[in-house]
């Protein structure tokens, strides 16, 4: 991916796997996420900054836009509709926005009780929440980048396996002060990690 | 000093005309008690029935119900728009989670025996019976911005107000605030995804459908009625809701709703536990 345009490189990490991360992004500035190692979910959250009562709301960024994938041009919108995010670059092609985040909780309805000790994206997201005074109630339906997530003609949905590989990224400009969470997806009952969860690079650019 | 015709220049008079405006005949009122409901389904009793309102075209609807009542929502003429949230009554946090309701049914379009589940991996609400076939989990409610953009306005006073404005009073009058407002489940006005991920809005199927739920824990229930955010028609266009709630019972294991599926018996499963726990 062309960077030349996202400004100067502020930050640049690594998220080992199952792991979480967050940042407040300024107006303007740039996040890269890196698909390092092909074929990694990453489970996205995102609040604006000064007002965290407004989420990013799956509902409403749909309600704007022509698919229900997310992909160069589309806007991430909070639940009264303002943009918080606009996805400038796209190597993938599409992303998921409706099959939300995995958590202890569902794995124990989609593979078996037996999954329950096994740690899970709603996790991730409440411990990082709880960094900045938030918690159960701020956890809303997120963004999973990388994430391959098809409706059939009977309505059937599923997450199958992804159309990303090693290297792939995609990067988002922040429309206002927008606080980002992540949560580098653990799961390994399905193929959005590909059966194996991997890392994920963040990169901040100050922005044009 | 203005001289009124209503006899209401002192208390008593004011009282009096207060009191003489019970019992105007309106279309769209709840029926209190809700015993006193003209017309109770087959096989249930009047004084079986909790809850009776018709909800107006741009109006909301709430109520905390016990487990084991039935909800019938009904479009009488053709055009409502049930835009539905579900919180655990006591413990909000725990809510409909609508990611979670398609991811685990391997299905985004709800019907008959579509199960609605929280976050905690139980159920919420089971749909018993669907005559309309017309719903949406994917596009929610509209937001006032939205409205604004569409129809001038989109306040909850005005002539087109968005759901969110409304699920935003329901939810207040239960101690709820707006980041407790997660996305939600329309009912009579259909939406499908065609091939490259497009949503087609189908409208409803016509007057008279009604839909079933049942609730399977107790539940703090919030209700929006006002036109669907993918309606492309450029009025906005909705037409009043009927909800109708009686007594009923949870679903069991030898319901066919409870072993349909291995992820549906899971969370009954859960929910029976859990309802055992609090002994509920």
């Amino acid at each position: 991916m062309n960077t030349d345009a996202f400004g100067a490189e502020l930050h640049r990490e690594t998220v080992p796997p199952h792991a979480p991360w967050s940042r407040v992004l300024r107006r303007g500035q740039v996040l890269a996420i890196v698909d390092l190692d092909g074929n990694q979910a990453v489970d996205f959250l995102a609040y604006d900054a000064h007002r965290t009562w407004r989420a990013y709301s799956a509902q409403a960024t749909l309600q704007e836009q022509e698919t229900i994938f997310l992909t160069t041009g589309s806007v991430l919108r909070d639940n009264e509709s303002e943009p918080l995010l606009t996805v400038v670059a796209d190597e993938v092609g599409r992303h998921d926005t409706l099959g939300g985040a995995c958590s202890r909780e569902s794995n124990t309805l989609r593979y078996g009780h037996h999954t329950y000790a096994q740690h899970a994206c709603a996790d991730n997201f409440l411990a990082e929440l709880s960094k900045y005074g938030m918690g159960k109630r701020d956890q809303v339906s997120n963004v999973n980048w990388f994430m391959n997530v098809p409706v059939d003609p009977d309505g059937a949905l599923g997450i199958v396996d992804g159309i990303s590989a090693p290297g792939l990224s995609l990067a988002l400009r922040a429309e206002k002060d927008t606080l980002v969470v992540v949560s580098n997806c653990p799961q390994i009952n399905n193929p959005c990690n590909g059966f194996d969860p991997s890392r994920a690079q963040m990169v901040v650019y100050a922005g044009a | 000093m203005t001289t009124l015709q209503n006899g209401t220049a002192t208390t008593a008079g004011a009282r009096a005309h207060a009191r003489a405006q019970e019992g105007t005949a309106v279309h769209t009122a709840p029926t209190v008690p809700a015993s006193r409901w003209a017309d109770p389904p087959d096989g249930v009793a009047a004084d079986e029935i909790v809850w009776a309102d018709r909800v107006p075209a741009g109006g909301y609807a709430h109520r905390v119900l016990a487990a084991g009542t039935a909800i019938r929502l009904t479009d009488p003429d053709g055009d409502a728009c049930a835009s539905l949230l579900l919180f655990h009554a006591g413990m909000p946090w725990e809510r409909l989670n609508v990611a979670d309701t398609v991811k685990v049914q391997w299905q985004v379009y709800a019907g008959e025996s579509y199960l609605l589940l929280s976050d905690q991996a139980r159920v919420l609400a089971t749909v018993l019976t669907d005559g309309s076939g017309r719903h949406d989990t994917l596009y929610g409610a509209s937001t006032r911005a939205r409205n604004e953009r569409r129809y001038g306005d989109g306040s909850p006073q005005g002539p087109s107000p968005a759901g969110r404005e409304l699920l935003a009073l329901a939810g207040a009058k239960n101690g709820l605030e707006r980041r407790d407002l997660p996305p939600s489940i329309s009912f009579f006005q259909g939406v499908r995804i065609d091939a490259e991920g497009r949503p087609e809005w189908q409208g409803s199927a016509g007057a008279g459908t009604s839909l079933t739920l049942r609730t399977e824990l107790p539940l703090v229930v919030l209700l929006a009625n006002a036109a669907h955010p993918l309606d492309p028609r450029p009025e906005y266009t909705v037409t009043p809701l009927e909800i109708l709630a009686w007594r009923d019972r949870v679903t069991a294991p030898e319901d066919p709703q409870w072993s349909a599926t291995p992820e549906g018996r899971r969370a009954f499963e859960n929910t029976a536990d859990h309802r055992k726990g609090r002994a509920l």
